[in-house]
């Protein structure tokens, strides 16, 4: 089993936020990937993207496919994360009215993101951007 | 009913106003988008929500709220605290999802 | 019950999904906040919310919600009815309160689809 796709995400979208989220459950369920472990990674990949949406001014979503694993690698051009630690307490949030409007903004992305996840990754420049690397394995089926 | 016997029915831990669990629940009301429950929302209701920021208790306070309910075991934040200890609004928690805590109190209001 | 069932005893009005009515249900979430759907609602509920717009046809779509309810009698815009047909996601809006919509489906034997927030996900990050 063997697929790559790369979406791109574009800031302050908010009308198509879950749009990609919907593209890689679609592309997954396509290529026979159980519904619970799909299900994650279609999770993940919501919360991403509303993250870039909401914070980066653009970003990208890359989906790779292989037998024993998903990995999903998000890159966003835009403010960084200053306090890792702090953006991955739940609750916290940065978010503006506008988001919050929308349904987001709870403060639980990233932290939704780890507990969907099998391996979780960030890394975050200043003014440059954020990089999530989230991996799901897929077990061996008899 | 009183927020008393509520607390006591739905085991609910009370995080400030322990001294108003005299007052009476009429009803209760479950959102978390601020604008909808200053519209809809009534007096004596008991408010059920996720959202812990200190907004909310100018909310409650504003229409005559029994108390705030804070659903998934959100602790009010500090601030939140603050504020309803100075507006006199009972914020109790349980640890339920907005969904099965409505449920039970529907249960006990309307027998 | 049925989603046909949810539909009688919320007075609902069916917007999207006549052919799923006969879709069995026994669990339901109900939240006015996305996030928190995303992160607590489990596949095959109902999700009961106010919110209206295509991101919940979206969220419901991504986590296999059984059917949306909009309470408050809200009417969701074209688009979102639209995105649900597309998706077959059932809509149903009625006119009760998310309060009363979730204690009337409650009062039926409906439960939520989780019991509690696991302390792990408040406290170990």
């Amino acid at each position: 089993m063997q697929y790559e796709n790369s979406y791109p995400v574009k800031g302050g979208d908010f009308k198509e936020a879950g749009k990609v989220a919907v593209l890689v459950k679609m592309a997954l369920k396509k290529m026979g990937v159980a519904p619970e472990i799909l299900r994650r990674a279609a999770i993940a990949a919501y919360e991403s993207e509303v993250n870039i949406i909401s914070y980066a001014r653009m970003g990208t979503i890359r989906l790779q496919v292989r037998d024993d694993h998903i990995r999903i690698d998000v890159e966003d051009e835009g403010p960084g994360i200053e306090d890792i630690e702090l953006a991955m307490r739940p609750g916290y949030s940065t978010a503006t009215e506008l988001i919050r409007e929308l349904g987001f903004g709870a403060g639980m992305g990233l932290v939704n993101i780890k507990s969907c996840s099998d391996e979780f990754e960030i890394t975050s420049e200043v003014n440059q951007g954020t990089k999530l690397r989230i991996l799901f394995r897929i077990p061996e089926t008899g | 009913m009183n927020l008393a016997s509520v607390v006591k029915a739905l085991n609910l831990r009370v995080a400030c106003g322990g001294e108003y669990l005299e007052r009476t629940v009429k009803g209760g009301y479950a959102g978390d988008l601020l604008s909808d429950v200053l519209a809809n929302s009534g007096e004596s209701d008991l408010w059920i929500t996720r959202q812990t920021h200190q907004n909310i208790v100018a909310v409650a306070s504003l229409k005559d709220h029994a108390g705030i309910l804070l659903v998934q075991g959100k602790e009010p934040d500090g601030d939140t605290l603050e504020k309803a200890v100075k507006e006199g609004i009972p914020i109790l928690v349980t640890d339920l999802p907005t969904f099965e805590i409505a449920g039970r109190l529907y249960g006990l209001l309307r027998g | 019950m049925t989603l046909f069932d949810v539909m009688d005893i919320l007075d609902a009005k069916l917007l999207v999904g006549r052919k799923l009515l006969n879709t069995k249900v026994d669990t339901a979430f109900s939240a006015d906040l996305l996030s928190d759907v995303l992160a607590y609602a489990r596949p095959g509920s109902v999700l009961l919310t106010g919110l209206t717009n295509p991101q919940v046809v979206r969220t419901a779509s991504v986590l296999d919600i059984a059917a949306i309810v909009i309470v408050r009698g809200k009417i969701p815009p074209a688009e979102t009815l639209r995105l649900a047909e597309e998706l077959e996601i059932p809509i149903m809006a009625t006119h009760y309160i998310l309060f009363e919509s979730s204690g009337r489906l409650y009062r039926h034997g409906i439960v939520g689809c989780i019991q509690k927030v696991g302390a792990d996900e408040i406290v170990a990050l």
